[in-house]
């Protein structure tokens, strides 16, 4: 497994794209900073980046490598090799080299900046970690799809329409539910649903941890004593956690089963 | 009663011009070991000058015009046993003093200094700790409230005090004091011409600065910061409020400025800083707010209930996560020449004035308003693509309320 998931990283270095990426985020961290000063302030407009660029990069990103080395995944398969250390390795590998990119470019200018003279490096922490685990989040769900859908673009639409299920029309449906039924208590319904979209709770994690938390009034106090303490904030690293393992989990039972 | 009060200050002129003002001076080795016998002894328009020490008492009346100054601070611990000082006459002045510990009462008001039908007193350069009321001034007039510090240690509204608490009082000047940790900072409660200028009022409980049923006020460059809430002015006229800061007051809760049933009053030249919600506007009407500055506020201006005749000119609003929140269709208010940090128009003939209407209420902040349970959505994707599109064309936010001329630069 570990051999794979060394020759993809060394495949996705090849190929460039991961430079891209991380040119990307590191251009983005320069610019916001030489723009605001503030990092506090840096750390919310990143947000707003993170939690839907990082998925849409995800699952596209995910879904071109995994049809790409198509034919490198052909191969391997005739080698005695397990197939769930063959897709492991090749799933680490991407969102592994994704979570890197973002890291490294995120947190050189950060760090340039002076981010440990700041109050806000605990905020920031947070804010690479689910970073890094919307990455692998959204690899592993665009894997699902790559392997259950043989027709690249149909593969593609999926993907493109889980990325936007997630990041905009969730949230539709759930402003919806919320206006239609405002005559009922809503705290539970909402942190439920919350917790039932990475993306969603990625944002409210991170928002908890800003001091704009204040704005959210009753709804966020509510939201503030779930999430706010220790078994909250266990509780929604799990949840996120169970996000990762599941398509994980799917991805490996498929490939033992399906029929290359 | 007036006249004997005349007759009184008459007798008291002849002694003063009979016998010059003696000094008494209170320590542990001098004639008056305690500042109640000083007190006793001293005659009208004496001086008492209270040297370095502590000194365990309670409940002083002053009921004769007296001076009575610390020398190098003296401490008077009342021991947590009820009120400290209490002025029951004219002419007074004190000054120079730490008084600590006064008692705590469920059924009694105690304070620190107590100012009982009182005219021209002076209280200056005291510092109050571990109170319950600090300086309360009880239907006093023309008097000065100096340099104080008042520093508490309130945790619960229920049984905390007021730093300065003001009570039918009227021409009162209550300047450069600083306030901490106590229920309200300062509370007006019926008290009309009063001056509060230069106070630096924090961390209290409640409110910083609070006025019930006060009219005709004026406070300016005055600080409140990180506050239960900044300054609530309620059910009052012709307030006016000028150069202010209010700042940090965070929370839940909390708001920069809170008015309620307010009428013809002036709002310029404040800052409101990073406060949950800048203004709070709850039934004002014939306000003029101008020339304000509103940076990094939860809400900048929230306004609810009925409120007509207002007028915002020349504010700035800077990176507010929202500038408006409206609770109703209908405007009778006037936005006009503000800069608003969100506005995206152009200025094509270079007048400075956006040529492009700016319309300050977002359709999340109209959401928001409906159905308080949507703030969840803060900052996701989704509403600022909603918001976009409202902003392209508008739909539910109200047609009228627009600045029709936006500033294209920030008011300096």
């Amino acid at each position: 497994m570990f051999k794979i998931l060394k020759y993809s990283v060394y495949d996705l270095m090849r190929s460039r794209w991961s430079y891209v990426y991380l040119l990307f985020y590191l251009m983005l961290g320069f610019v916001l900073l030489f723009l605001n000063n503030d990092l506090s302030k840096a750390v919310i407009t990143l947000m707003n980046i993170i939690v839907v660029l990082v998925p849409l990069i995800g699952t596209i990103f995910g879904i071109m490598y995994y049809y790409n080395s198509k034919e490198f995944t052909d191969l391997l398969l005739a080698q005695p090799i397990r197939r769930s250390s063959i897709f492991l390795g090749l799933y680490l590998g991407v969102a592994g080299s994704l979570s890197l990119s973002l890291i490294i470019g995120l947190g050189l200018p950060f760090l340039i900046y002076g981010l440990f003279k700041s109050g806000v490096i605990w905020d920031f922490s947070l804010l690479l970690l689910i970073g890094t685990s919307l990455s692998f989040i959204f690899t592993a769900l665009s894997f699902n799809i790559a392997i259950s859908q043989d027709n690249k673009i149909k593969g593609f639409g999926y993907t493109v329409l889980l990325w936007l299920f997630m990041a905009v029309i969730y949230d539709g449906l759930f402003l919806l539910s919320l206006i239609v039924f405002e005559e009922y208590p809503l705290d539970r319904f909402s942190i439920i649903a919350t917790m039932l979209n990475p993306i969603d709770l990625s944002r409210i994690l991170i928002l908890l941890k800003l001091d704009i938390a204040a704005l959210l009034g009753y709804t966020g106090a509510v939201f503030q004593k779930f999430f706010g303490t220790q078994s909250g904030l266990i509780i929604a690293l799990c949840v996120l956690m169970l996000w990762t393992v599941f398509p994980v989990w799917r991805l490996l039972h498929r490939a033992e089963r399906k029929d290359f | 009663m007036n006249h004997i009060t005349l007759l009184f200050l008459f007798l008291g002129v002849l002694w003063h011009g009979a016998r010059p003002p003696a000094v008494l001076e209170v320590c542990d080795s001098c004639t008056y070991k305690t500042v109640t016998d000083a007190i006793d002894s001293a005659q009208a328009y004496d001086t008492i000058l209270i040297k370095a020490g502590t000194y365990k008492e309670f409940d002083l009346k002053i009921r004769k015009p007296l001076t009575i100054l610390g020398q190098d601070l003296p401490t008077i611990d009342g021991q947590n046993q009820g009120e400290i000082l209490t002025i029951q006459s004219d002419e007074v002045t004190i000054g120079g003093i730490r008084i600590i510990n006064v008692g705590t009462s469920y059924t009694k008001d105690f304070a620190a200094i107590r100012v009982v039908k009182s005219k021209d007193f002076i209280i200056r350069d005291m510092v109050l700790e571990h109170l319950f009321f600090g300086i309360y001034l009880e239907k006093a007039t023309r008097g000065k409230v100096l340099n104080n510090i008042v520093k508490g240690d309130a945790e619960e509204e229920f049984n905390s005090g007021n730093g300065i608490q003001l009570w039918h009082c009227t021409f009162i000047e209550v300047i450069h004091n600083h306030i901490e940790k106590v229920r309200d900072g300062i509370y007006l409660e019926f008290s009309d011409n009063i001056n509060i200028t230069g106070n630096t009022s924090k961390n209290n409980v409640r409110y910083g600065l609070h006025f019930m049923f006060s009219n005709n006020d004026i406070y300016q460059g005055n600080s409140f910061v990180n506050n239960g809430a900044g300054v609530a002015v309620m059910f009052s006229k012709k307030i006016i409020m000028k150069r202010n800061v209010f700042k940090e007051n965070w929370g839940t809760a909390a708001f920069g400025l809170l008015l309620k049933e307010i009428n013809d009053s002036e709002i310029l030249d404040n800052h409101f800083l990073e406060n949950t919600i800048g203004i709070q506007v709850e039934g004002a009407n014939r306000v003029s707010y101008s020339n304000n500055l509103f940076r990094r506020n939860g809400w900048a201006v929230k306004v609810r209930g009925a409120c007509y005749g207002n007028t915002f000119s020349g504010n700035s609003f800077i990176n507010n996560s929202f500038d408006l929140s409206y609770n109703s269709n209908i405007n009778d208010n006037v936005f006009k020449r503000n800069y608003w940090s969100e506005y995206t128009g152009y200025d094509l003939d270079k007048n400075g004035i956006g040529d492009v209407p700016y319309r300050p209420v977002k359709l999340f902040s109209y959401i928001v308003n409906r159905t308080p349970e949507t703030i969840v959505l803060l900052r996701s994707f989704f509403m600022d693509l909603i918001d976009f599109s409202e902003k392209v064309s508008p739909a539910f936010t109200p047609d009228n309320l627009v600045d029709a001329y936006p500033l294209m630069k920030q008011k300096l």
